[in-house]
């Protein structure tokens, strides 16, 4: 069992009233099951928000489909549309 | 034999700048930087020309006057995805010398936000290259935006012109020249 460590950026950070949570696990799963995961420890409220196509998902600071198997010990982080420069 | 020598050497000074990778700094702060130091700095890499954008928070932004733009970032992504973007500028030109830093935290209007630099030993390389890092720093590097104005706050979202300015970049692959 090890954790995996989740984050959420910006908007989305205001909107779930948390930065950061993490979530045991013991084998892989899809980001899709992951935010399933999320909302049980969290709040059930939270799913439409972290299933919007608009929010990105970085997997150990890499960009990831949400098809990608996340492992134990991974870093998660949920990010909101980027507006730089 | 003088030409040919001459000739030899001037390869050999080719092949040496095709293989030297380009000098790259990277910097995501809160403090203020000094242009003049950045822009002496790449002068001082490079040989040719010296290329520069400087980034200033606007004091109205949709009819609504600024009070505080308040940035955030992901610490080591943000600074990766800023190498990625330079090292895929130094692929289609001529990059001598690159630096970009952005500021994080609470600015305020007239306050400088992002610098891009780039030392060619041409202009034309300089200027493309330049323009290329702005136009992705907007849209492809994990950075927000947070604008307080008298009336609201609202977290910025991507425009359309910037994401199509990118997407011009991305159909010109084939042929940056």
């Amino acid at each position: 069992m090890s954790d995996v460590t989740v984050q959420f950026f910006a908007s989305l950070r205001e909107d779930l009233g948390k930065d950061r949570m993490t979530i045991p696990l013991d084998h892989s799963l899809s980001v899709s099951d992951l935010v399933i995961k999320i909302c049980a420890a969290g709040d059930t409220a939270w799913q439409s928000a972290l299933d919007s196509p608009d929010i990105l998902v970085a997997v150990n600071q890499t960009l990831v489909e949400r098809a990608h198997e996340v492992q134990p010990g991974d870093e998660v982080a949920f990010l909101p549309p980027v507006t730089g420069g | 034999m003088k030409f040919s020598r001459a000739m030899k050497s001037l390869s050999f000074r080719r092949l040496q700048g095709a293989e030297m990778a380009a000098q790259i700094r990277i910097s995501v702060q809160p403090e203020d930087f000094d242009i003049g130091l950045e822009t002496a700095a790449l002068a001082i890499a490079g040989t040719g020309g010296v290329n520069s954008f400087l980034g200033v928070v606007r004091h109205q932004n949709d009819n609504a006057d600024v009070r505080c733009l308040r940035l955030e970032h992901y610490p080591g992504m943000t600074e990766a995805q800023i190498q990625t973007i330079i090292e895929e500028a130094e692929s289609r030109w001529d990059v001598l010398a690159a630096t970009v830093i952005h500021r994080i935290g609470d600015l305020y209007p007239g306050d400088q936000i992002v610098f891009v630099g780039v030392a060619s030993t041409h202009r034309g390389d300089a200027f493309n290259a330049c323009e290329f890092i702005i136009d992705f720093l907007k849209t492809r590097a994990t950075f927000w935006k947070k604008e307080f104005t008298p009336d609201s706050d609202r977290w910025l979202t991507t425009r359309q012109t910037d994401l199509d300015t990118a997407s011009a970049w991305q159909a010109s692959e084939a042929d940056p020249h």
